[in-house]
Formats: C-alpha cells, structure tokens, sequence
C-alpha cells in the first residue's frame, strides 16, 4: 500500500515539475508521448522534423525502461495520468482496452491516406484489433524464426533448410549423429516459452476457446505442438537448459554445439556482432518450419496507441500518421533495426537486399498473433513455468496440458463471469 | 486519578489519532481488501469488484511461485540475518578496542553504505559483480577460481543478492552496537582479567551478555528489514534468474503492480505480516527466558 501511495507521490510531483518547467512562453499544443526502450531514444532524432511540419505542435517524449513500462501505464491509468500517445507492446493492448483506457482508431484509419491497413502485414495489424475496433498501429514488426548453421546442415547433406517438421526433424537427427556426444541439434531455452508458442500458433485450432473464456490446451493443435517440442528433448536433440545455464549463446552456436536456434530480429545484429569473423559465413535465417510446408509464428512488436483520456487525439494521430510514413519508418529501422511493419518499406534496396531480413519478410506474412485477452501475460508465463517441468520429466505430457487448461481457466473465471453478465444485460 | 489518566490520554491521543489515520485505517483496509478480487477490470469498473473471502488466501497457498518465494526469502533471511549481526558485531569489537587511531574514520567509512542509495550502489555492484569484468571474478581468478556468473546462474544469485544487502546494512547495526559496547564499564574487563580470563573467554562472557538486549533489538530489527527483501532484487536481477531471486514482497509487487491483482497483493502482505509477527514474538519469548530483557 505505502509503495502504491509513495509511487502515485512521486508520479505527481514528477510531472508536474515536468508541468512546471515546460511551456512557459511556448504557445504550441504539446503531445505527450512516453516511448520505451532504445525506441524511446531514437525517436527523439525524427521527433524535430514532426515539429517543423506541424508548427503548432510540441512532442513532448518521455523515455521509459521496458521494465518499468507496464506498471507505469497501469499506475497512469489508476491515477488518471495517461500521456496522449504511447507505443505499446502487443500483450498490453487487450489489457489497455479492458480497462477502457484506449481510443478507438478506426475513423482516424478510415480517413488516412499515410495508415493504409492493406500496405500492413495482417498478423501484426491483428494484434490490435479487439472486439471489432482497432485500437493501434503498428510501429515496428517482430517475430521469431530460425537462425542456423549452413555449413553444419549441408555436412549433414541437406543443402536447403528444412520446410516442414519431417524435413526439419531427418535435419536434426543427421546432425546429432555427426556431432560430438555432448553436441545438439537445437538450442530451446527451457526458460522461453516463444518457441512452444510458435509451434502452436502453426496449428488451426486457437490457444484459447469460446472467445477466450477457456484454455484450449488439450485440442489436437495443441497436443500436436506440444508432443513435438517435447519430443525434441527426449531424442536428445536439445539439451534441457536454460538460457541463464549456458554461458555464451554465441559461442557455443559458433562452435557447433547446436545448429538450430530460435529467435527474433534483434539477433540479427547480435549475430553480426559476436560470431567470430571466421563464422560470419555460416549462419543463416530461415523461416520457421511448419507441420507440412512453411509455418506460422508469432506476430509481435509494437503498436502507437492513443489514449481515451487525452484531449490533443488530432495531434496525437498526426504523430502516429507522422510516424507510419514509410520514409520515417525506413529512417527509423536505420536507427534501431526494428523491422517495419509496411510492405511498402521493404521494397527500399537496404531492406530488399539485406539477405538476413529476407527470412524474417518471409516470416512475417505468415505471423499470427496469440490470443488478444488480458489474461494472456499470465498465462504465458504459466505456460513457460509448466512446460520447464514438463521437459524436466516432473510430469507428463497429458498432465502439462491439463495442468495449462486448469490454470488458464482459473485466471480466465473473472472473464468468463463478466462476459455472462454482459450477456445476461 | 481521573484527572491524571484524561491528561495522559490528552498527551497520547494526537500520536494515537495519527497512528490510527496512518497504520490501523490503511491496514483495515489493506484486509478488507485481500478478501477482494481486485484485479485490471476492477480498476475499470468497481462494479466488478466481488467478495472472495479467503479465496485469494486458498489460491496463494496452492501458487508454486509464492512458496518459491517464501523459501527464497526465508534462504535470504536465514542466511543473511546471521552473517549481518556477525559482521556488525566484529566491526563494532574492532571499532571499540582494535582501532584506537583512525576510528572516526573508519566508523564513518563502514556507515557510509548505509546512507548511500540503493540503486547507486547497485549499479556498482552490478559491475563488481559482471562475469567477465567484474573486479569480484578478478579477485577470485588470482586465487584460481573459475569465474562465476553472480547474476546469471540461479545458484549464484541468492548469494550475489545476500553480499550486496549484508554490506548495505551492516553499518546500521555496528553503530547500534558500538553505542552497546561503549557502556559496558571498563572494571568488568579488569575484574576477568584479574581472574584469568582469555581474551575469547572475556567475549564471551562480559561482551555479549552485556549486549543481550541490543542484540535482541538489532536482531529484531534485521529480520523485520531482511524479511521485506525487495529493492535488491527489483534492481538486480528483476527476480531472476529462473525466481530465484523472487522474494515474498518482490511476488507481492508484481501480483500488485504488474497483474493488478491488488486482492492477491494484499493477502500476501498480511501472510508476510503474520509470518514476521510470529518469528518477533518467538525471538522475545527465546529473549525472557534467557533473561536478556
């Protein structure tokens, strides 16, 4: 309670000390605009020309840690403090739109000649739309896919990388048997749950039932999916380790101790950065294989919001139209290396040729968000503390799913309780 | 009488007013509230606000992670707590008798932590504390000692967690003893030494039962403070790695504060409440029968 009482404190004096000192002699209209991570400090440098062509608008950035981002939001709402404009990351929009925190988009969408939804990649826009209404746009894309060793699989005898599961399992297993007994063929950190995510997001049937009122961790989708990922582990195709167990990624990926890893974008540069020189020619992306052909992954990254309490939404949009311009979108991809969420922006040459991203524009047409309910945070996380013990071997399969669908109904009974009293209005 | 006990209520009543505005009213409405479901959509809408009794109770008790947490705050206290009154306790001896020369300075260098912020000091702990540049994995390597991922390895970092409190704190409790020690009269030491006690033996039997009482105060105190271990690893480790660092009032934060669970939050600040309660009355309990209050 004190800590609730002593951030609100400290929430109120902050601002308005930021109230305090701004403004004074500047008659502009000032958005205020709270941007998270690198994101936040990069969006500083497009912010000026936003400013030059709008001349009666100030953004006003506030930069927050994505660790302190999510708290920050809930704590503005409880406090009536919400800015105008916000990037959001994907799992918060259902929660943002519960708490009716939001403004709806669709007419400002409907009106804009820049937001154009058909120029977007459709699993990314789905992340925002909820009951019916699009809540936000697409900043940046994200999701997760392959990175792997092409000189181990073409040792192993496979020249392409692999398309489907049967194709990627034979790959896997032809690895394991060339390699030394303490190598593997894929690294899965015990202690993420994106890659089991992604796998049953390749299935028809949603992880979530009846509109998100149950969990849906027994279908056959689920099952499937899941037998397959733990299977990976009881082969011995992936060691059962965390990423906190393993000392340097990058080093044991360069030195063929796995040749499979998922991951997303962000890796990219990480890869460039820290395989050794003499390495830098045999890593490769590849879209995520799927049960029979290419698959589906997951759909993140994050969107621009504008809050239902603001009273500068205009202005807040003319940012996010500012913002969504492909020419600003490809600046901004220079400065971060986040992926653009527009078609349009990876005709530009840097993104066409860059043989790296090519998977991931690939990946991205396929992409497919989880379930859009404000429950979903924590039920991943269930999902990534059940399934440890699962590949640990502490239960079974057929009790890790029940165990997921118990859970997932639990958290989700406020849900269905309200959804009822909706209905019964 | 009368008169004498209205004038005693005059002088209690206005810290009784502000005791009963600011602890009993928050604290009934803290437990009111963990007999709630206050979640994301009460926030929305207080309409759906529902009475749960002692279900948040039931659930917590059934939450794998809050007996993690309760065993990772219990390892942090019963680990902690003894190495912190030692650590006190020799400073305060040292400060005493060993160093007669510069100990205004050193008291003052040993108390520094103390007054120093947190999450300053945190930053440089996180680099002292880095596996591969940090200065504690040098020391270690001049001893041939294989580095240590501090903050990385789930074993490792309870005990990177304990260092960094242990040095934090103990300068609070070494002044508190110092304070002890410099009462105790010179002539019992000389009576001892004239009986033949050995240096140990005096310390034994003169130092610490002479100190009973601030020990049992320090102790007091310590536990209630190591049992709300949170700022540590909210700026370390964020709980991590794989909860091992998740304490009882870091669970509590991010039920509150991350989920807005506030119902649950709440529960498990009056579970923590009675926990401490309990230990507190068994450490004075333990106190009267040894004599030492």
């Amino acid at each position: 309670m004190s800590l609730a009482a002593a951030r609100s404190t400290l929430l109120a004096l902050l601002l308005s000390l930021l109230l305090g000192c701004s403004g004074r002699g500047d008659e502009r209209e000032v958005v205020r605009f709270w941007a998270m991570g690198r994101e936040g400090e990069v969006v500083t440098q497009l912010v000026p020309e936003f400013e030059r062509l709008n001349p009666g608008i100030r953004v006003d950035v506030q930069q927050i840690p994505w660790t302190a981002a999510h708290e920050k939001l809930l704590t503005a709402f409880a406090g009536g403090v919400t800015p105008d404009i916000a990037q959001l990351g994907t799992s918060w929009v259902a929660e943002l739109v519960a708490l009716g925190a939001l403004a709806p988009l669709d007419a400002s969408i409907a009106g804009s000649t820049t937001v154009e939804q058909s120029d977007y990649f459709p699993g990314g826009w789905a992340n925002n739309v909820i009951g019916g209404r699009t809540w936000g746009v697409p900043w940046y894309a994200d999701t997760r896919l392959l990175f792997y060793r092409q000189d181990l699989l073409r040792e192993a005898g496979f020249a392409e990388p692999p398309q489907s599961w049967t194709e990627w399992v034979a790959a896997m297993r032809a690895i394991k048997a060339r390699g030394a007994p303490r190598d593997y063929a894929i690294f899965l950190p015990v202690n993420e749950y994106e890659p089991l995510l992604a796998l049953s997001l390749q299935q028809p049937e949603p992880l979530l039932r009846e509109d998100g009122r149950y969990g849906n961790f027994r279908s056959p989708g689920f099952v499937r999916a899941s037998d397959f990922y733990l299977s990976l582990f009881r082969e011995g195709l992936a060691p059962p380790l965390s990423n906190t167990q393993i000392s340097n990624l990058y080093d044991e990926f360069a030195r063929g101790h796995f040749a499979f890893y998922i991951s997303g974008p962000w890796n990219i540069g990480e890869f460039k950065r820290r395989m050794p020189p003499e390495r830098q020619d045999d890593w490769m992306t590849a879209p995520l294989p799927g049960p029979d052909g290419p698959g589906a992954s997951i759909a993140g990254g994050s969107a621009l919001a504008v809050f239902a309490r603001s009273e500068h939404k205009t202005a807040a949009w003319r940012l996010v139209e500012f913002l969504s311009r492909p020419e600003i979108q490809l600046r901004f991809f220079a400065l971060t290396g986040d992926l653009p969420p527009r078609r349009s922006v990876w005709n530009a040459p840097v993104l066409a040729n860059d043989r790296y991203a090519a998977a991931f524009r690939d990946q991205l047409e396929r992409a497919r968000p989880p379930p859009s309910v404000p429950e979903w945070e924590r039920i991943g996380t269930q999902l990534r503390i059940v399934s440890e013990r699962a590949v640990a071997g502490q239960i079974t399969p057929a009790q890790f799913r029940a165990t997921l669908d118990a859970d997932a109904d639990r958290m989700l009974e406020k849900r269905r309780s309200l959804m009822a009293r909706e209905a019964g209005r | 009488m009368r008169r004498a006990s209205r004038a005693g209520w005059a002088f209690a009543g206005p810290a009784l007013f502000m005791l009963g505005l600011f602890f009993f009213v928050p604290v009934a409405l803290a437990f009111a509230l963990s007999l709630t479901d206050f979640d994301l959509y009460a926030l929305a809408d207080l309409g759906n606000l529902r009475f749960v009794g002692f279900g948040n109770y039931a659930e917590l008790f059934g939450t794998p992670l809050f007996w993690k947490a309760l065993g990772n705050t219990l390892y942090f206290v019963i680990v902690g707590v003894p190495l912190s009154i030692g650590l006190s306790l020799g400073a305060a001896v040292l400060l005493n008798g060993g160093i007669r020369r510069l100990s205004g300075l050193f008291r003052t260098a040993l108390f520094a932590p103390v007054v120093t912020t947190l999450v300053a000091v945190a930053v440089i702990w996180r680099y002292l504390l880095h596996t591969r540049y940090g200065m504690v994995n040098y020391a270690l390597a001049q001893l041939g000692i294989e580095p240590v991922d501090w903050l990385g390895d789930p074993n490792w970092s309870m005990p990177a967690i304990i260092l960094l409190a242990v040095w934090k704190n103990f300068g609070y409790n070494m002044v508190i003893l110092l304070a002890g020690l410099q009462t105790i009269p010179a002539d019992l030491y000389e009576a001892a030494t004239i009986d033949g006690a050995s240096r140990w033996q005096r310390f034994r039997h003169v130092t610490i039962p002479s100190l009973a009482p601030m020990l049992l105060l320090v102790s007091i105190l310590t536990m209630a403070g190591y049992f709300q271990l949170f700022a540590e690893p909210y700026v370390m480790t964020q709980g991590g790695p794989v909860e091992s660092t998740v304490s009882v009032l870091y669970f509590m934060y991010e039920q509150g504060f991350k989920w807005w669970n506030l119902g649950v939050a709440s529960a498990v600040a009056f579970i923590l409440f009675v926990i401490m309660f309990v230990i507190t009355m068994i450490q004075l309990r333990i106190a009267r029968v040894r004599g030492a209050i």
